[in-house]
């Protein structure tokens, strides 16, 4: 039997690298071995995109992607077709913990340093990814078609607007209709369910073989290449299956899944921030809601947009707020080249960087809670200090991170 | 003699190579972008899109002073204002023209039929494109001459929740709110006393 199950592997391997990739993709995979919590959310993020895709195929064969039947429709899902509420809820709860585990994987990137060389190219890639994820979050906030629905796409396809001269064709072509309509909602749906789909699959993919080309960083951001055993395998890694994998992974995939399903059961609606009220009311081109709030992932962005008011350089003050949240959501991209630094860690950085990080991460959560509530001009105000934080952190990088004192680094890893 | 030099070592031709690609990268760019072309159209407005946007008629003859027409029409899918306003209302629309962006309609917001200082045909009745000119919310209408939360001195006209933008009862915005400029006045014209026809100028009809 076993010899029959390895000629079997042989004659696969020998027309397609089956045992080859499996190896060096998982048991032959060294990833350090002081790996610590921070290093969970990647894997937890490819859980939860299982998830999306799973429930999203399923979703769609009860949809109908129409302004006459879309709002219906998922109500039918809601109400009469069977699971058919748990599939939608674990599709909109997804999007939400799909955030909640990026938002973590991109700060502990900040904190240990691992956009650094030689892992720029992984850290452009999740930019990428996060970039496409934000995308597929919009496209598909617009399907339920309630009225914050029409309403939230209605102001961020209007932002296209606010380019000079262009700007209000082009909000035309997006839409392909004068204001937000049927055509809108049918177009969007192709490329939530197949268009973004593709290409985040691919992103995933690439961001996985880039990082397991240069191998992990770790929270100590030293080199554990340096030190190769007898048959050069690295001294402080071990192999990522089964060691991070049964090891680490499982129990944190368990873990997440109990929050999860504790939201999923209890608070699908997670109190109107994962579902808005307004969106239990059908689209109505006639009455915008009350309050015009993006669902919480995209608040510290939209709080930006709404810190510019005020004209600049004979250009409205509408085109600046674009500018500064294209600007927000572009900068991070150029991060590796920004940070100056020796070191890699946050544990052996100095000061400054550490001071930094913390008031860009207040600055972050006060954005976000100041775009889910109605402006005021103090807010305004707080929300442009917060803005100009999240700003300084980036641009004032290369100037901290080298005057900054760093700690000695060690040799080899510390904990673990 | 002059062949052989461009001849490489293994006998293959590199300026016959190079001439090669760099045609097929040419013809092949051509392709692509005449290829696109369809792919782009298809995102305009379609046929049926735009017959939808056909102008459409709205009876005012019932519409009292100080009224807004509601249910409110859409054309273009997009919520229609029609206003009529009373005397006491056209009496204090320009009193308070500092505070405006432009008093005078010099943006391209209007046909120069509503060009003028009720940026109207009819002195009483307005037609606006009822979208916020900064990311189109619909501004509510707030025409009592009251202390408002966010404005003390509010003398009537639209409030948009979204953003806080500010218009006068002519559509005129207000300095210093996100908005860029007046809310746009549609093509339109009186076919009678009593009904308006919103979507087309009169010579064009």
């Amino acid at each position: 039997m076993i010899t029959a199950l390895r000629n079997f592997m042989g004659w696969i391997d020998d027309r397609l690298p089956v045992t080859e990739t499996y190896e060096k993709h998982m048991s032959k995979y060294y990833a350090p071995k002081n790996l610590n919590i921070w290093y969970l959310f990647g894997v937890l993020g490819f859980v939860v995109l299982i998830n999306q895709l799973l429930t999203g195929i399923w979703l769609t064969m009860s949809y109908v992607p129409t302004g006459e039947a879309a709002f219906a429709s998922v109500e039918y899902i809601m109400r009469d077709v069977d699971y058919g509420w748990l599939l939608r809820y674990m599709h909109s709860t997804g999007a939400s913990a799909f955030f909640v585990v990026v938002y973590l994987h991109m700060f502990r990137g900040l904190m240990y340093g691992s956009y650094q060389k030689p892992r720029e190219l992984i850290w452009i890639l999740g930019m990428l990814i996060y970039v496409a994820l934000m995308a597929e979050g919009f496209f598909g906030y617009l399907l339920p078609w309630g009225n914050m629905s029409f309403w939230g796409a209605q102001v961020i396809v209007s932002l296209a607007g606010a380019i000079p001269i262009v700007g209000e064709d082009l909000a035309i072509w997006v839409r392909g209709d004068f204001n937000m309509s049927g055509v809108t909602l049918n177009r969007f749906f192709a490329l939530h369910v197949v268009l973004v789909p593709l290409v985040l699959l691919v992103l995933v993919v690439l961001h996985i073989l880039a990082l397991h080309e240069v191998g992990s960083n770790n929270p100590d951001g030293v080199d554990v290449k340096k030190h190769l055993d007898a048959e050069g395998r690295p001294l402080d890694s071990v192999p990522f299956h089964p060691y991070h994998t049964i090891g680490h992974d499982l129990s944190a995939i368990v873990v997440f899944l109990f929050i999860f399903c504790a939201v999923l059961f209890f608070y699908p609606d997670g109190g109107g921030y994962l579902i808005e009220h307004p969106n239990y009311e059908p689209a109505d081109p006639l009455k915008t809601p009350e309050l015009i709030a993006p669902v919480w992932y995209y608040t510290p962005f939209y709080s930006m947009l709404r810190a510019a008011t005020f004209p600049l350089f004979g250009l409205d003050a509408k085109f600046w707020g674009l500018v500064v949240m294209a600007g927000a959501i572009a900068l991070p991209f150029v991060l590796p080249w920004l940070d100056r630094s020796p070191v890699r860690s946050m544990r052996y950085k100095g000061r400054p960087s550490k001071v930094f990080l913390v008031l860009f991460v207040i600055a972050f959560f006060i954005l976000g809670y100041l775009g889910t509530v109605h402006p005021t001009p103090l807010k305004t105000l707080i929300a442009q200090v917060c803005t100009g934080i999240y700003f300084a952190y980036f641009l004032l990088m290369p100037w901290y991170t080298s005057v900054e004192m760093t700690k000695p680094v060690p040799d080899r890893v510390t904990t673990g | 003699m002059q062949r052989e030099k461009a001849v490489s070592k293994e006998g293959v031709g590199i300026a016959r190579r190079k001439f090669l690609i760099g045609a097929n990268l040419v013809v092949g760019s051509v392709g692509v972008a005449g290829l696109s072309v369809p792919f782009v159209g298809s995102w305009n407005p379609s046929a049926r899109a735009l017959a939808a946007g056909a102008p459409i008629k709205v009876d005012v003859s019932k519409l009292g002073p100080g009224e807004i027409l509601g249910p409110i029409p859409a054309w273009r899918d997009k919520p229609i204002f029609v206003i009529k306003r009373s005397e006491e209302m056209l009496e204090k629309l320009n009193a308070q023209n500092d505070r405006l962006a432009d008093p005078s309609s010099e943006r391209l917001q209007q046909p120069d039929y509503a060009k003028n200082e009720t940026r109207s045909i009819r002195r009483d009745v307005i037609v606006l494109v009822g979208l916020c000119t900064h990311l189109s919310c619909s501004p509510k209408f707030r025409p009592a001459v009251q202390p408002e939360s966010f404005d003390p001195d509010w003398v009537g006209g639209f409030y948009c929740p979204c953003h806080g933008s500010k218009f006068d009862l002519a559509g005129r915005v207000y300095a210093g709110v996100p908005a860029p400029s007046n809310m746009e006045v549609p093509p339109h014209y009186f076919e009678s006393d009593s009904v308006v026809v919103i979507g087309e100028d009169e010579d064009t009809a």
